[in-house]
């Protein structure tokens, strides 16, 4: 079923108070794949989510999840997801079991079968040992990962994850992306919505840029890198005035900068092709060279073209 | 026919139970009443009675046991009014989320906390009457055991309609406020003039017109008339007046409740399905 699209969003906008909160947007989800939507807060991802989710009514565009018009019938669109939600969304009074049966319930999964899925996702979460801990005794963590294996619980066609990892530590958001890619290969599309740039790179098959309301750009991480193609090499020799003369005449160089701590080396091309190159010709010349460094673009480089402006950590 | 409701029922339940402070409070409250204002307003109400002679024949009943009605009608709207805060809180803390994204009907999110509200009602009333008993109250007068468990029955059913009609009501009111300060501020204002506006702690015999016609309104009033007749009897003595009730008198303030209960029931299913929380 490769290939699918699952969730097909047409021109969206959607106003509150005379605020455009989302401008017109459009995009796809393919079925099996982790698809996620970059931005600062209040760029429109929630408000996106919301809207997919049936949470919020559609003002304006179309939008079909699983296969079914979120406006005309939100109930089969409420059978087919799970949500996590972006912040800890969990009764504080009630245990982890108790957590996951009221879920199981409210979707009327029967009675052993619900059982069931909560014992095989409590161990895929492990939280077994915390099965009749109140949810407020949790570590973060674990209030994320219960939440996780809740969204799981109906086995729904998509899981919508709202910044799953906000305020976690770094090892638990890299336990928590070891789930999402779990869950991911068991066969859940996944949608997502994270301000955190290594997280949209390190788990999506392909990434939208949301700012403003507006879909900037879109594509897999990788062509996102490429298409800004400024790889950049930093070289320090022992003369870098004449180490720049040599550089004259390759052709992938677009741009040469020099200070007081060495050569910058802009490069269109593939960089780490053409750093050989570069450290041949240098030596070539007898110019000693004391430091290489090659830089790849990362996602904070494609936001800040893309957008013009940094992606700040803004009130989280 | 879909069961769901009985799931937030449970969960509703669940945090009854839990939070110790609250079921504590909302047990000692009602006994608390009893106990206080109950015995000290009963020495001086059968001192001043005492001087109206009780016609012949006539069941007379003591201040306690005649207020007794009015605690228990008095614990069960305020039970109810709060009733629909757990809704607020569940809005605030973005708990309902997982509610309204799930396939279940909006009607059984107020249907589940509407029915263990009037559990939590029923458990106060039956600890009310236990209580009672205790403090001497004389509910039943010359009641065979047949009559006792009707009357009872009678009780609980007027309780438990009076009590969805203010627990529908409380849940429509916490779906479209912000604050958990509002609720409490509209209950305030709300049940001082329904709670003095009605035959609960003195008759309204001798209320002023324009009081008598507006508690005739009060379903308040027809609750405490409902228990009065069940526990009472049709025709009793109490804080200097004669109650008189026919069958149709207490099946017209059945009626009347069960339409004020019907009419919050379609306010808050128009304001369920309205609502918008994200």
């Amino acid at each position: 079923m490769e290939g699918v699209d699952i969730i097909e969003v047409r021109d969206l906008e959607h106003t509150f108070d005379g605020f455009a909160a989302v401008r017109g947007i459009s995009f796809t989800v393919r079925k099996g794949e982790i698809f996620s939507f970059l931005g600062p807060n209040g760029a429109g991802k929630s408000t996106t989510i919301n809207i997919l989710t049936s949470l919020l009514p559609l003002q304006k565009g179309t939008v079909r999840v699983a296969g079914y018009d979120v406006a005309r019938e939100p109930g089969k669109v409420r059978e087919a997801i799970g949500i996590v939600f972006q912040d800890d969304v969990l009764d504080r009074d009630l245990t982890v079991w108790e957590t996951m049966e009221f879920h199981g319930r409210l979707y009327t999964i029967p009675r052993d079968e619900r059982r069931r899925r909560i014992d095989e996702l409590l161990r895929v979460v492990e939280l077994v040992p915390k099965r009749d801990e109140r949810t407020k005794n949790l570590s973060g963590g674990m209030k994320r990962r219960l939440q996780i294996a809740r969204g799981l619980m109906t086995r729904p066609e998509v899981l919508f994850l709202d910044e799953p990892t906000q305020g976690l530590d770094p090892q638990t958001r890299m336990r928590m992306w070891e789930y999402i890619r779990q869950v991911n290969e068991a066969g859940t599309t996944i949608f997502l919505t994270t301000h955190y740039m290594e997280e949209a790179d390190m788990l999506s098959d392909r990434i939208s840029i949301i700012d403003h309301g507006r879909i900037v750009v879109s594509g897999t991480p990788e062509e996102l890198k490429n298409a800004l193609g400024e790889d950049v090499v930093y070289l320090e020799t022992e003369d870098d005035a004449k180490a720049r003369e040599t550089l004259r005449g390759i052709g992938e160089i677009r741009s040469v900068t020099e200070s007081p701590r060495g050569l910058s080396i802009t490069i269109s091309a593939d960089g780490s092709h053409c750093l050989p190159q570069i450290v041949e010709r240098v030596r070539g010349a007898g110019i000693a060279i004391s430091s290489v460094n090659l830089k790849k673009p990362t996602m904070d480089d494609v936001f800040v073209h893309y957008t013009g402006r940094e992606l700040r950590d803004e009130g989280a | 026919m879909a069961w769901e409701f009985l799931t937030v029922y449970w969960r509703e339940m669940i945090r009854f139970v839990r939070f110790r402070t609250q079921l504590l409070s909302s047990l000692l409250q009602p006994a608390l009443w009893m106990a206080f204002f109950g015995v000290a307003m009963s020495s001086n109400f059968n001192r001043f009675a005492s001087a109206v002679q009780v016609p012949a024949g006539i069941v007379p009943v003591d201040y306690l046991t005649f207020m007794a009605a009015g605690v228990i009608a008095m614990t069960t709207l305020f039970t109810s009014l709060f009733g629909g805060i757990s809704l607020l809180f569940d809005k605030n803390w973005g708990l309902m989320r997982e509610m309204l994204a799930s396939p279940m009907p909006r009607t059984h999110i107020m249907l589940g906390v509407s029915l263990s509200g009037m559990t939590k009602s029923f458990i106060q009333v039956a600890i009310i009457m236990a209580f009672g008993l205790l403090l001497g109250v004389q509910f039943f007068p010359g009641f065979s055991v047949t009559r006792i468990v009707l009357s009872l029955l009678g009780i609980f059913a007027f309780v438990g309609v009076f009590s969805l009609g203010f627990l529908l009501f409380s849940s429509t009111i916490s779906m479209r406020l912000e604050s958990p300060e509002g609720l409490q501020g509209i209950i305030t204002l709300l049940t001082l003039p329904l709670f003095f506006v009605s035959n609960a702690l003195y008759p309204i015999q001798a209320f002023p017109p324009l009081l008598q016609a507006l508690s005739i309104y009060n379903p308040l009033t027809h609750l405490v008339s409902g228990v009065r007749y069940f526990a009472l009897g049709s025709d009793f003595f109490a804080v200097g007046a004669r109650y008189t009730s026919t069958t149709a008198d207490v099946l017209a303030s059945f009626a009347y409740l069960v339409l004020f209960a019907s009419v919050m029931y379609f306010l808050a299913r128009r304001t369920f399905q309205r609502a918008v929380v994200t």
